[in-house]
C-alpha cells in the first residue's frame, strides 16, 4: 500500500497512473495499453470471441503480431512444422490480414520471437504499457515498460478495447549492487536471485531490479533479467531507463522519430523510482557473491553453483521444498552429492527469448571458437531473431557455430518448448540457455539443465557440464583446459 | 438465502507449484478452437506411455469420477499464460479450485472464465487434505457467505476480493462492462495523442 503521507512514488506506481483510463470498480481500475503484441498460439480464440461478438479490433496499429511458437526453425516453411501448427500459423496470418494487424511472418527477414522482435524493432519504450499472451512479456520490463502476460480472454479484451482492467499490484525491490565477477552473466544472476527467492516468491508483486550491476548492465543483459522475473512469479519484472536504454532505442524502426525524440527522452528520464518511495519487500542481492548457476531440478528455484553437489532432499527443511526435490531428483535421473560437472550432457539447446540475442551468441561463440562439438552431442543455436542471425553471420559467429558441429537455425522459440519440430527425446539431458526445466517441457521425459550461453557452449565442447570460470581460469594460467 | 455457487465431490491433487505445462501439454495448444481440452488435462501424469490411463493418477480413481472441485497447494498455475489451462480444467468439471496459492496469469485466467479459485492458508489446506483422507467429500460453496460447507453444519470461512467476487456473483461480461468506458478510453486517447504524439 502507498503511504498517504507521502508523495514518493515507485516506479510501477507512476506509469500505473499515467494509464488510468477510469474505474471499473472500487479496487479495479481500467488501464490503457500502449502494445499489443500477438503471436500464434494465444490469439486464435480471442480473434474467434471478437467475431463472435460483433466487436472489431480498436487500434490494429497498436498491435504487432508475429508467428514463432509452432515455426519449423530448420526451413522457412509454414507448413514445415507439421498439420495442426500450419493451421494455427495460417489462422494467425488471415486474423491480421482481416483486422490489418502488421505480422511479421516467415517471409520477413526481421520475423523472430515475439520478446526479441519488440525491442527489436523499437516497439518496446519506457513508461509504456505492454501486453502478450505470453508469461515472458516481463522481458520488455527491461526498458522501464510495464509489462506482462495476459491470457486469451484478456488478449480479446485487449484487442476489443485497447485497455485491461487491473489492481495495483505489490512491489519488490532486488537491489543488486557491486560487480560481477569474470564469466557470471545476468543469466547467473537471476537464476540466483530465483534460487534465493523461490518459484512464487514474486507472486503478486511487480518486482523492479535496480543497483551498481544493474545499471553496469547491456539492453540484451537486462531482457535476459527481467525475462526469467516471471520464474519467481513476478507479474512484471522492471528496470529504471538509463542513457544505455535511450541508446539501444535509438533509430528503431518504430522508435519515436527525430522532432520528437528529445520530448519523448525527457518524458523517459522521469521514469524512475523516488528516493524514498516505498516497496512492499526489498532484497539485497551481492554481485559478486554469484556465481555461475545450474539448475538440477524441474522448476526453475532448483538451482546450484556449477561446482556444488546436488542437494540431498534432507537438506531442505520445509516438507514442502524436500518432497519437490525427491520427486525432480528421481525426474531428473540424479543422486544428491553427484556433481553436475560429471553428468554427461546429450542435447545442447542456445536459443529463446531468453538468451538468444547477439551478445548471448558472442558469449557462446567465443567459447566454441576453434573447437569440436563433443561426440554423440546434438547441439544448436537458434536465434532470436532476423535481425540477430543476420548481425551474427556478418561477425562469423555462425562460421564459428557450424565449423564447430553445431546446427545453424532460423529464428524461433524451437527447442525452449517442443511445441515445434524441435524436441529432447525421454531421459536425455540438454544443456538449455532457455527459462524453464519443468516436467516435459522440452519434450516428455526430456531432462532439462538451464544455464547461460557460455556454460551451454562450453558443455557442447565438453560433452558434460563445465564450470566456466575454472576452465577459463585455468586456460587463463597457460594450462590445458 | 444465499446461493450455492457450487457444489460437489472434491479430488485432492496433493502437489505444490503445479505449472501449466503439466495441466495441459504443449502439444495440445495448437488448437485454434476453445473447446476439446478436457481428455488432455495432465495429460503426461494421466495417461502411461502406451496412451492408457494411469491408475496410480489421483484424477483416474474411481472415487473421483465426476469431482466438480479441485483440492490443491502451493502455487497452482505457474509457468505459462496458456488459457488452455483453465479451460481443460473447466472443460473436464472443475469449477471451483482450492490452494495455499496460484500464480497471478493463472489465477485471472480462471476468472476470466468465471470459476472460482478460493486461497486459504497453509493450516486450512492441510485440513482439508485431512478431511479427504476420511474418505470421499462432498462440499457446498457459498461464494455471498464466503464458506466451504462441509455438511453438518461444519464450514470453514475464505477471502475474497471484492470485486472478483461481485463479477461472478453478478457474471457480468469481461468486455462488456469495460465498454461502459468507452468515451473515458476515447478521452484517453486524446490527451494520449496530444502530450506523447510519439506513441501513435
Ligand atoms: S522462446 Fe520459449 S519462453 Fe520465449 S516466447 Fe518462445 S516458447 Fe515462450
Amino acid at each position: 500500500m502507498s503511504q498517504a503521507t507521502s508523495k514518493a512514488q515507485t516506479l510501477y506506481h507512476k506509469i500505473y497512473v499515467s494509464h488510468v483510463v477510469g474505474k471499473l470498480n472500487p479496487g479495479t481500475d481500467l488501464l490503457y495499453v500502449d502494445r499489443h503484441l500477438i503471436h500464434e498460439v494465444t490469439s486464435p480464440q480471442a480473434f474467434s470471441g471478437l467475431k463472435l461478438a460483433n466487436r472489431k479490433v480498436r487500434r490494429p496499429d497498436l498491435t504487432f503480431a508475429t508467428m514463432d511458437h509452432n515455426v519449423s526453425t530448420q526451413r522457412r516453411s509454414i507448413d514445415a512444422a507439421g498439420e495442426t501448427s500450419r493451421k494455427q500459423l495460417e489462422a494467425l496470418a488471415a486474423n491480421c490480414e482481416e483486422n490489418r494487424i502488421p505480422l511479421l511472418d516467415l517471409t520477413h527477414p526481421d520475423q523472430g520471437i515475439v520478446h526479441v522482435i519488440g525491442p527489436e524493432q523499437g516497439l518496446t519504450q519506457p513508461g509504456m504499457i505492454i501486453v502478450c499472451g505470453d508469461s515472458h512479456t516481463s522481458t520488455h520490463g527491461a526498458f522501464g515498460a510495464l509489462a506482462f502476460g495476459i491470457g486469451t480472454s484478456e488478449v480479446e479484451h485487449v484487442l476489443a478495447t485497447q485497455t485491461l482492467p487491473q489492481q495495483r499490484a505489490k512491489t519488490l525491490k532486488v537491489e543488486i549492487n557491486g560487480e560481477l565477477s569474470a564469466h557470471v552473466t545476468p543469466k547467473d544472476v537471476i537464476m540466483a536471485v530465483i534460487g534465493k527467492l523461490g518459484t512464487a516468491g514474486g507472486n503478486g508483486c511487480v518486482a523492479e531490479f535496480s543497483g551498481s550491476a544493474i545499471r553496469a548492465m547491456s539492453m540484451e543483459g537486462r531482457m535476459t533479467l527481467c525475462n526469467m522475473s516471471i520464474e519467481m512469479g513476478a507479474k512484471a519484472g522492471l528496470i529504471a531507463p538509463d542513457q544505455i536504454t535511450f541508446d539501444y532505442i535509438k533509430g528503431k524502426a518504430h522508435a519515436p522519430k527525430a522532432e520528437h525524440w528529445d520530448a519523448a527522452v525527457q518524458y523517459w528520464q522521469s521514469l524512475y523510482s523516488d528516493a524514498d518511495a516505498v516497496f512492499d519487500q526489498l532484497v539485497e542481492i551481492d554481485a559478486a557473491a554469484i556465481t555461475p548457476q545450474i539448475s538440477w531440478g524441474t522448476n526453475p528455484e532448483q538451482v546450484i553453483a556449477v561446482d556444488q553437489s546436488v542437494p540431498a532432499p534432507d537438506s531442505f527443511t520445509d516438507a514442502t521444498k524436500r518432497d519437490a526435490a525427491i520427486r525432480a531428483l528421481a525426474y531428473m535421473g540424479l543422486e544428491p552429492g553427484q556433481k553436475l560437472t560429471d553428468c554427461k550432457v546429450d542435447v545442447v539447446f542456445i536459443g529463446s527469448c531468453t538468451n538468444s540475442r547477439i551478445e548471448d551468441l558472442r558469449a557462446a561463440a567465443s567459447v566454441v571458437q576453434g573447437q569440436k562439438v563433443a561426440v554423440g552431442v546434438r547441439a544448436l543455436v537458434v536465434p532470436g531473431s532476423g535481425v540477430v542471425k543476420r548481425q551474427a553471420e556478418a561477425e562469423g559467429l555462425a562460421t564459428i557455430f557450424k565449423d564447430a558441429g553445431f546446427e545453424w537455425r532460423e529464428p524461433g522459440c524451437s527447442m525452449c518448448l517442443g511445441m515445434n519440430d524441435d524436441r529432447v527425446e525421454a531421459g536425455q539431458r540438454c544443456a538449455s540457455t532457455s527459462n524453464r526445466n519443468f516436467e516435459g517441457r522440452q519434450g516428455r521425459g526430456a531432462r532439462t539443465h538451464l544455464v547461460s550461453p557460455a556454460m551451454a557452449a562450453a558443455a557442447a565442447i565438453a560433452g558434460k557440464f563445465v564450470n566456466i570460470a575454472a576452465t577459463a581460469a585455468a586456460t587463463t594460467n597457460g594450462e590445458q583446459a | 438465502m444465499s446461493k450455492i455457487f457450487a457444489q460437489g465431490l472434491v479430488c485432492p491433487l496433493d502437489k505444490n507449484n503445479v505449472d501449466t505445462d503439466q495441466i495441459i501439454p504443449k502439444q495440445f495448444l495448437t488448437s485454434v478452437s476453445r473447446d476439446g481440452f478436457a481428455e488432455a488435462m495432465f495429460y503426461d501424469w494421466r495417461y502411461l506411455a502406451d496412451g492408457s490411463p494411469n491408475p496410480d493418477f489421483v484424477i483416474n480413481k474411481p472415487e473421483y469420477q465426476g469431482a466438480g472441485i479441485l483440492l490443491t497447494r502451493a502455487n497452482f498455475g505457474c509457468g505459462s499464460s496458456r488459457e488452455h489451462a483453465p479451460w481443460a480444467i473447466q472443460q473436464y468439471g472443475f469449477n471451483v479450485i482450492i490452494a495455499e496459492s496460484f500464480a497471478d496469469i493463472f489465477f485471472n485466467n480462471s476468472v476470466n472464465n468465471a470459476m472460482l479459485l478460493i486461497q486459504l492458508s497453509k493450516t486450512n489446506i492441510d485440513l482439508l487434505f485431512n478431511r479427504c483422507q476420511q474418505g470421499p467429500q462432498h462440499w457446498q460453496i457459498d461464494l455471498a457467505s464466503q464458506e466451504i460447507m462441509f455438511g453438518n453444519n461444519a464450514a470453514m470461512g475464505f477471502n475474497i476480493d471484492a470485486d472478483i467476487k461481485q463479477r461472478l456473483l453478478s457474471g457480468l461480461d469481461f468486455i462488456g462492462s469495460s465498454e461502459q468506458l468507452n468515451p473515458q478510453i476515447a478521452d484517453y486517447e486524446q490527451s494520449r495523442k496530444a502530450s506523447q504524439p510519439w506513441l501513435g
